[in-house]
C-alpha cells in the first residue's frame, strides 16, 4: 500500500514537468490557434543543451536553466519567422504542416550529429527516505523548479504589459490590434516563450531520464495529453492537467509494464477529447 | 476558412451521379483519365518485364507503394479537409494481419491479402466512429495518438511476436513458383493496387459521395447545413481510405518476409506520406501520383548520394515547408494556374 502512495506522490512530481511542457504548447495554441507539432524537437534541443552545457563546462544542469530558457526564447522567436508567421491565419492542416515540417528538419538534423543512441546527463542529489522507499532527489528539485517557472509564468501573463499584452491577443487579435497592441510582435513573442518553456522542460527531464534524438516524440504526446486534459489554451489547467497525468502514470506503475503507458495515456486522450472537449480543468480558467 | 487554399474545383458534370448505373460506367470510361490510368498502370507493369531489369523494378515497387499510401491519404486530406497524421496505420496493420494469417494460419495470399484489407478497413471505421467527432487540429492530434497507441500495443502482443516481430519461412513461397517468381506475382499486385487506388480516388471525386466530401473540407457547418451527413461521410472516407493501404501492406510485408512494430508503424513514413500529397497537390487525382514519384525519385536519388543520405527527413522536411508557405496548391497548383485546361483532362 505505501509502494502506491510512494509510487503516486512520484508521479505527481514528475507529473509536474509534463505539465511545465505541456504550458508552453498550450500558450502557443491559447495565443495563435496554432497546435506546435515542433514541440517535441524543443523538449528535445533543451535535452541536448542541458547535456552539452553540463558536460562542457562542469555546471549542474539546474544552473544551465536560465542560459537554456533564453535561448529557447531566442530561437522560438526566430522559428515563429520562418515557419510560423505565415500560416498563423491560414485553416490548421498549414500551421499543422508547416510546424511538423520544422520538426523534420530539426530531429533530421539533430540525428545526423549525434545519432539516435542514448544519453543522460548525471547528477547527484541527496534523496529522501521514507521506509523502505525513496523519493529521488532530482525528481523533487525537477518539481520545485517547474512549480517555481509556473508561477513565474504566471505572474508574466498577469502583472507585465507584454503578459497583459498576450492575453489581450489571445482574447481576440482584431480587437487588440484596435486598441494599439502591436499583435504581429506579441504573437512572437508568445511563441518564443513557448519554446522556451519546452526546452527548459526538456532540460529538466534530462535530470530525470536518459533521452535520445528521438525521444521528442514520446513527450510531445504526453503534451498533447496534459494540454487536452487541462484544457487547450489554457496555461493554469496546463499544470493541473501534467499532474494529473502524473498521477495516472504513478497508479499504474505498480501495476503493468511500463511499455502499456502510451496506450492508458491514448484512452485517456482520446476518452477527455471526446467527453469533455473543453479540457477536465476547464473551470479553472480565469 | 480561406477557401482560395483549395486547388480543387469539381470535373463533375451536373447529371453524372443522377445517370443509372450502367451509363455512369459509360460515361467513366467515355472520359480520357481513366484511360491514362490504364496506360500508366501498363507502362508500370511492361517496363520491367521488357528489359529485366530488377533495381528498376524494386524502385517502380516502391513508387506503386507510395502512389497508393498517398492517394488514399488524399482523400482525408484533399477532399474531405482531414489531416490523418497517422495514417501508416492501416500499412502497418495490413501488412502485420497479412502475415499473421498466412504464417500462423497458414492461409494463402490472396485471401490474406484481402482479409488484412477487409479488417483494417472495418477497424478504421470503428476508430472513424470515435474520433471523427473531432474537427480540425483534435483530429490530427487523436491520429498520432492511435499511431502510436497500435504500436505500443504491438509491442506488447505476444501472439504477433511482440517486439521482435513475425518472419515468414521461405516454403510460404513455394505455391507462387518460389521466390522468384513470387516478388514478380507481388509486383503486379502491387501495381493494380496502385491502379485501383487511383480509379477510386477519380471515382470518388466525380461521385456525389466526393462532392460532399469537399463541402466538408471546405466549410464543414456549411455542409451540413445543406444537408450533407458529414459524420457518415467522414467516417466513410476514413475507412474506404483504409482499405487498399492495408492491402498494399499486405503484399509488402509478404515480400519482405519480416515486419516488427518499429518499422511498420513508423510515423515517419506517414509525413513522408503527406509530403508526396502536399508536393503533388492535394484535392487533385493526379497531383498525390506525380507528388509520389517525384518524392520516390528524390529520396532514391539522395540516399545513394554520399553527402545527403543522412539528410533525408531535413530535405523533405524543407521540401514540405516550402511548399506550405510558398505553393500550398502544390505542382498541380502551379500547373492549372499556367494551363487552366489541363484541370479538365487531369482532374
Amino acid at each position: 500500500m505505501t509502494g502506491v502512495l510512494v509510487s503516486l506522490i512520484d508521479g505527481v512530481l514528475i507529473g509536474s514537468v509534463y505539465g511545465l511542457a505541456a504550458m508552453g504548447l498550450t500558450l502557443i495554441w491559447g495565443v495563435m490557434n496554432v497546435i506546435n507539432l515542433t514541440h517535441g524537437a524543443l523538449i528535445v534541443l533543451g535535452m541536448f543543451a542541458a547535456y552539452f552545457l553540463t558536460a562542457g563546462s562542469g555546471l549542474s544542469p539546474y544552473a544551465t536553466l536560465p542560459l537554456v530558457l533564453a535561448a529557447g526564447f531566442a530561437f522560438g522567436v526566430v522559428l515563429y519567422w520562418i515557419a510560423v508567421h505565415r500560416v498563423v491565419e491560414r485553416p490548421h492542416l498549414m500551421s499543422l504542416l508547416a510546424t511538423f515540417a520544422a520538426n523534420m528538419m530539426l530531429i533530421g538534423i539533430g540525428t545526423a550529429l549525434w545519432s539516435t543512441s542514448p544519453y543522460n546527463v548525471p547528477v547527484s542529489l541527496p534523496g529522501i527516505s521514507w521506509g523502505y522507499y525513496t523519493f529521488t532527489g532530482t525528481h523533487i528539485a525537477a518539481a520545485v523548479v517547474a512549480l517555481i517557472i509556473a508561477s513565474l509564468l504566471y505572474w508574466l501573463l498577469h502583472y507585465t504589459r507584454i503578459g497583459k499584452a498576450i492575453r489581450a491577443v489571445s482574447n481576440n487579435r482584431q480587437a487588440a490590434e484596435l486598441v494599439g497592441i502591436p499583435t504581429t510582435r506579441v504573437l512572437s513573442f508568445a511563441f518564443g516563450l513557448g519554446a522556451a518553456l519546452a526546452c527548459v522542460s526538456g532540460t529538466l527531464i534530462a535530470t530525470l531520464f536518459p533521452f535520445t534524438v528521438l525521444s521528442g516524440n514520446a513527450y510531445q504526446l504526453k503534451s498533447f495529453v496534459v494540454t487536452v486534459l487541462g484544457g487547450l489554451g489554457n496555461p493554469a489547467g496546463g499544470l493541473l492537467g501534467g499532474i494529473t497525468l502524473g498521477l495516472v502514470e504513478g497508479l499504474a506503475a505498480p501495476f503493468m509494464p511500463i511499455s502499456w503507458t502510451p496506450i492508458i495515456e491514448f484512452a485517456l486522450f482520446v476518452a477527455v477529447l471526446i467527453l469533455y472537449p473543453r479540457g477536465i480543468f476547464a473551470f479553472a480558467k480565469a | 476558412m480561406a477557401v482560395d487554399e483549395r486547388t480543387s474545383t469539381s470535373v463533375l458534370q451536373p447529371s453524372f451521379s443522377r445517370l443509372p448505373l450502367a451509363s455512369r460506367a459509360l460515361a467513366f470510361f467515355g472520359r480520357p483519365f481513366p484511360w491514362l490510368i490504364i496506360a500508366v498502370a501498363a507502362l508500370f507493369a511492361a517496363l520491367p518485364l521488357w528489359t529485366g531489369n530488377v533495381p528498376l523494378r524494386e524502385s517502380l515497387l516502391l513508387a506503386a507503394v507510395y502512389i497508393t499510401l498517398a492517394s488514399n491519404l488524399n482523400l482525408m486530406i484533399g477532399y474531405a479537409g482531414y489531416v490523418n497524421f497517422g495514417n501508416i496505420v492501416f500499412f502497418g496493420l495490413g501488412g502485420y494481419i497479412g502475415m499473421f494469417l498466412i504464417s500462423t494460419l497458414g492461409l494463402p495470399l490472396i485471401i490474406a491479402v484481402f482479409a488484412a484489407g477487409c479488417l483494417v478497413s472495418g477497424l478504421a471505421l470503428l476508430f472513424g466512429l470515435g474520433i471523427l467527432g473531432l474537427r480540425g487540429a483534435f483530429f490530427a492530434l487523436a491520429t498520432i495518438g492511435i499511431n502510436e497507441a497500435v504500436k505500443a500495443f504491438i509491442t506488447n502482443f505476444e501472439p504477433w511476436g511482440g517486439a521482435a516481430g513475425i518472419y515468414l519461412p521461405l516454403d510460404v513461397f513455394a505455391e507462387l513458383g518460389g521466390p522468384a517468381n513470387a516478388l514478380w506475382v507481388v509486383y503486379f499486385a502491387l501495381v493494380a493496387v496502385m491502379a485501383a487506388s487511383l480509379f477510386l480516388s477519380y471515382g470518388i471525386k466525380i461521385s456525389k459521395f466526393g462532392m460532399g466530401l469537399q463541402a466538408i473540407g471546405q466549410n464543414e457547418d456549411a455542409a451540413a447545413v445543406l444537408g450533407v451527413p458529414t459524420r457518415l461521410y467522414k467516417s466513410l472516407a476514413y475507412a474506404i481510405s483504409a482499405f487498399l493501404p492495408a492491402v498494399a501492406g499486405a503484399l509488402y510485408y509478404f515480400k519482405s518476409a519480416f515486419i516488427e512494430p518499429g518499422g511498420a508503424f513508423d510515423l515517419t513514413l506517414s509525413i513522408e506520406a503527406i509530403v508526396m500529397v502536399m508536393l503533388g497537390g492535394h484535392g487533385t487525382v493526379t497531383g498525390p501520383a506525380i507528388g509520389a514519384f517525384l518524392y520516390e525519385e528524390l529520396r532514391g536519388a539522395l540516399l545513394t548520394m554520399d553527402a545527403f543520405s543522412h539528410f533525408q527527413l531535413v530535405i523533405a522536411g524543407a521540401v514540405l515547408l516550402l511548399i506550405v508557405l510558398f505553393a500550398p496548391g502544390g505542382l498541380m497548383g502551379v500547373v492549372y494556374r499556367v494551363w487552366p485546361r489541363l484541370r479538365k483532362v487531369l482532374p
